[in-house]
């Protein structure tokens, strides 16, 4: 192969990753925005996606499509319940005691998975084939169209659904500001439950897609939660468009790292990144210093 | 340190030097050496987080730092396991400083998830190294501790160097919390800004309490070393800076005390229920959710005052304590 | 009189709005000087920025003839400047007598080790410290609460506890933002009292307060501030009668 197909190769597989690290984002942003709590559980959410996707379909031998309703529905119920369950009933938390809750959370998901599917690895078979595409002497899975179409789609709804519906314009009046959102009316309590199942969902969703071109385990959610906060930081936290494109950058950094330099510290580079960002400049560097609340913490 | 701290100490110590000869069972001894060298790591984790409100969830990782240090010079360099125990500390605090100065700038979620990220890069380091670390399989063939004549080979008597590092350390964080570094480091649990333009140097006792709680796991870390004299990344991983943090909040963030009891009691108690054997993130898990929703002020001091004071334990007041101000 | 501090030509800018538009004064030693004017006016922003949490954006402050913007609070407090805060800021984790020797800190020296293996001189200096911060509670009147949780005072033991630990690391010059506000009279009376204790002790006392019978009647000199300027400056008597100053409070009500 070509240096120039080599490269080509890296970057199609960054942006098959990059794509689920900016979905994980995305469902850090909408918790954080409604709520300045980082959820810490998010990639667990990412993780039971996969997993229930995989029992469903190839356990049960639901239908791809039915078992894709059912595993986004079931996850969305799990990210209800967690807010409910652990979120709603403290008064006036303290950072600390968020964060632990978040933690506690994210292990108890992880320990409910061992326990019911193991410790093994699981896959899940490519929605459409697993004939590659030749492209200038480089390969696209057909698994990675249907990543980027449904990220796109989910994008898509998104910003349709902020943009258009009652509860997505009164959420984004939290994000603003919580207090006047309340004085107006919006009930603040639903919208944090609203946004914890929201970005369970859509965790939910990058786990069922990334499920065929990576395994699954009970394991796999602290990582994608680590690289996924990365894309958010580095993206500007509550900063959509820029999770999306932090996402893509720190797959393609990802993917080349791993190309050129070393596999086993492919791990390490969104980790670098990420403290690189922190120590550097922790309001983002897409992000607009403004916007990122820093001083609430 | 008032007159309770000095009772609890001598009871405590008296308890200690009793226990072996007690308990025969070499097994159940074993489990009481983890909890002293645990013990060290969570003394230091609640200076950090109790005292001065800053949170860690890498602290496995200066135990690791601590531990493979301490194996690796012990093997493959052939140094006597004192000496290397002094050399990780020096590494594990130097690593420390300089993580700490840009991660103590940030506050709350970021810090959180700072020191996350530096916990994983070096379990992924222990995995990678494989020349030095054995990679994911780890090495072994660690040397003992000697002491003069005296191989600290048997549990037994590796029982007592351990606890009796233990209660100094205490009996060193209990001077500290009850001095000037102390308060300073209450200040900043209580009000940042405030504290610096009352004349304390924030900045700094942040980045001493957190160097000193790595020196405390540097330590355990080779304690653990030389006691196992096996080493795998496992054990240095993210669900231990998780347990550890369960333990500090199991017995109440703000004592050290309570740091001891909840250690003793999560690395007990699963050991008794071997039906959660590889389960047990489960039970650290849910303990940690019913704890921080509950009794917020920790498991050991919330029923003291449910004992005390014969009422339910006034959550609010701790988590005022824990409130993390701008 | 000798000058304690100096601003001069002082600049604060938060992103395109200027809170402070070249403020200059001087305070001399053992007078009261107040800062009043109207909200907004810039009184809290020159405190912080004295005080060393805000770099101002140009301009210069000379504590004792040396510059002192840009050091970093700590320092400041160090070298005689402390403060209290008008929404108050204690310690609620700890004891009173405990927010007083945080005061102490900056007078001792102490650090980590020392600490852990209790040298004599630690032990000393625990002892000198412990001994100060009551005699500062006693100054006070809150010697009775020394071992009360903070946070169970009431807004006004709060005040005077803030007051203590200010005076706790003997202060050249101490700041007091609105040190009225939340009181009733008479607890405004003898808060007075206690301010002018303060000054006779030989602090000097830089005092921002909305209560202007306060003002007038314990104040050596007072400066008003406007939209980010000096308006005036001078005697109490000379303010009162000085047509810019009522235009500005009438103009603002």
């Amino acid at each position: 192969m070509s240096l120039g197909s080599q490269i080509l190769q890296y970057l199609f597989t960054g942006i098959t990753v990059g794509s689920i690290y900016g979905m994980v984002a995305l469902g850090f942003n909408i918790i954080y925005n409604s709520t300045g709590i980082i959820n810490l559980a998010q990639g667990e959410f990412v993780m039971l996606g996969g997993m229930i996707m995989i029992s469903l379909t190839t356990t049960f031998k639901l239908p791809l499509p039915l078992g894709f309703l059912i595993s986004v529905l079931l996850v969305t119920m799990i990210g209800a319940a967690f807010e409910r369950l652990a979120i709603h009933p403290l008064k006036n938390p303290s950072v600390i005691t968020l964060i632990i809750i978040t933690v506690a959370g994210s292990i108890l998901f992880k320990g409910g998975a061992m326990f019911l599917w193991g410790k093994g690895t699981f896959t899940l078979p490519a929605f459409s084939g697993e004939k590659p595409i030749f492209i200038l002497g480089a390969t696209i899975l057909p698994q990675t169209l249907w990543i980027l179409g449904i990220m796109g789609i989910v994008v898509l709804l998104l910003t349709l659904f902020f943009s258009f519906t009652q509860a997505g314009k009164a959420m984004k009046a939290c994000a603003v500001n919580r207090e006047a959102a309340n004085l107006m009316g919006i009930n603040v309590k639903v919208m944090v439950l609203f946004s914890f199942a929201l970005s369970a969902a859509i965790g939910a969703v990058a786990g069922i897609i990334i499920a065929p071109i990576s395994l699954m385990d009970y394991n796999r959610g602290t990582m994608l939660a680590v690289k996924g906060f990365c894309a958010a930081v580095l993206g500007g936290l509550g900063s959509n468009l820029g999770a999306i494109t932090a996402g893509f950058i720190i797959g393609i950094m990802e993917s080349l790292g791993a190309g050129f330099i070393s596999s086993g510290y492919k791990d390490a580079i969104a980790l670098v990144v990420l403290l690189v960002v922190l120590f550097v400049k922790p309001s983002g560097i897409l992000g607009n210093k403004e916007r990122s609340q820093l001083k609430k913490f | 340190m008032g007159k309770k701290n000095l009772l609890s100490l001598l009871i405590l110590s008296i308890v200690v030097m009793i226990l072996p000869l007690i308990i025969n069972n070499p097994y159940y001894l074993s489990i009481l050496i983890f909890v002293g060298i645990y013990s060290l790591i969570t003394i230091g984790l609640s200076l950090l987080m109790g005292y001065a409100g800053q949170i860690s969830l890498g602290q496995a990782a200066f135990f690791g730092l601590g531990a493979y240090t301490s194996g690796i010079l012990t093997t493959k360099f052939a140094l006597s396991p004192w000496i290397a125990l002094i050399i990780a500390i020096f590494v594990t605090a130097g690593v420390a400083f300089l993580i700490g100065i840009p991660a103590l700038k940030l506050k709350g979620h970021y810090l959180a998830m700072a020191t996350l990220a530096f916990g994983q890069i070096i379990f992924i380091i222990f995995n990678q190294e494989i020349t030095y670390t054995g990679g994911p399989s780890g090495f072994g063939q660690i040397p003992y501790f000697k002491l003069g004549k005296f191989m600290l080979d048997s549990d037994f008597r590796y029982y007592y160097f351990v606890w009796i590092i233990v209660l100094i350390t205490l009996t060193l964080s209990l001077n500290l919390i009850h001095s000037r570094v102390g308060r300073a480091l209450r200040s900043i649990h209580g009000g940042e800004i405030t504290a610096n333009i009352m004349g304390v140097n924030t900045a700094r006792y942040k980045i001493d309490v957190f160097v000193l709680s790595a020196v405390y796991a540097s330590i355990a870390g080779s304690l653990y070393a030389h006691f196992v004299t096996f080493l795998s990344p496992g054990t240095f991983g993210f669900s231990f800076s998780i347990a550890l943090l369960t333990m500090v909040a199991v017995g109440g963030m703000a004592s050290v005390w309570g740091a001891i009891m909840g250690t003793a009691l999560l690395t007990i108690l699963p050991e008794f229920l071997r039906i959660f054997h590889d389960y047990d993130i489960l039970i650290y898990g849910s303990t940690l959710l019913f704890i921080m929703i509950l009794l917020p002020e920790g498991f050991f001091i919330g029923l003291f005052n449910l004992i005390r004071k014969g009422n339910l334990p006034q959550s609010h007041l701790l988590k005022k304590l824990l409130e993390t101000r701008r | 009189m000798n000058t304690i501090l100096e601003v001069i030509g002082l600049r604060k800018e938060f992103g395109g709005i200027t809170a402070l538009d070249g403020v200059n004064f001087k305070v001399s030693n053992h007078q009261i000087k107040a800062i009043i004017g109207p909200n907004g006016a810039g009184k809290t922003t020159l405190f912080n920025i004295i005080c060393g949490l805000y770099y101002p954006t140009s301009g210069i402050i000379k504590f004792k003839n040396s510059k002192i913007n840009g050091l970093k609070p700590y320092l400041i407090a160090k070298k005689g400047i402390c403060r209290t805060f008008q929404n108050i800021q204690i310690f609620e984790n700890m004891s009173v007598l405990e927010n007083v020797m945080i005061g102490r800190h900056c007078r001792t020296k102490s650090e980590i080790l020392p600490a852990m293996i209790k040298l004599k001189k630690t032990r000393y200096e625990e002892r000198e410290a412990r001994a100060f911060a009551q005699e500062m509670l006693a100054f006070v009147g809150l010697e009775t609460k020394a071992f009360k949780l903070s946070s169970n005072l009431n807004i006004r033991e709060q005040r005077l506890l803030e007051f203590a630990r200010a005076l706790a690391t003997e202060p050249e010059l101490l700041l007091l933002d609105e040190p009225a506000s939340g009181l009733n009279i008479r607890e405004t009376e003898a808060m007075t009292e206690l301010i002018c204790k303060i000054r006779d002790s030989g602090v000097t006392i830089l005092l921002v307060e909305h209560d202007m019978s306060v003002v007038m009647e314990i104040s050596d000199e007072v400066i008003v501030l406007n939209s980010g300027k000096v308006l005036a400056e001078g005697t109490p008597e000379k303010i009162q009668n000085n047509e810019a100053v009522i235009a500005a409070y009438l103009g603002e009500e």
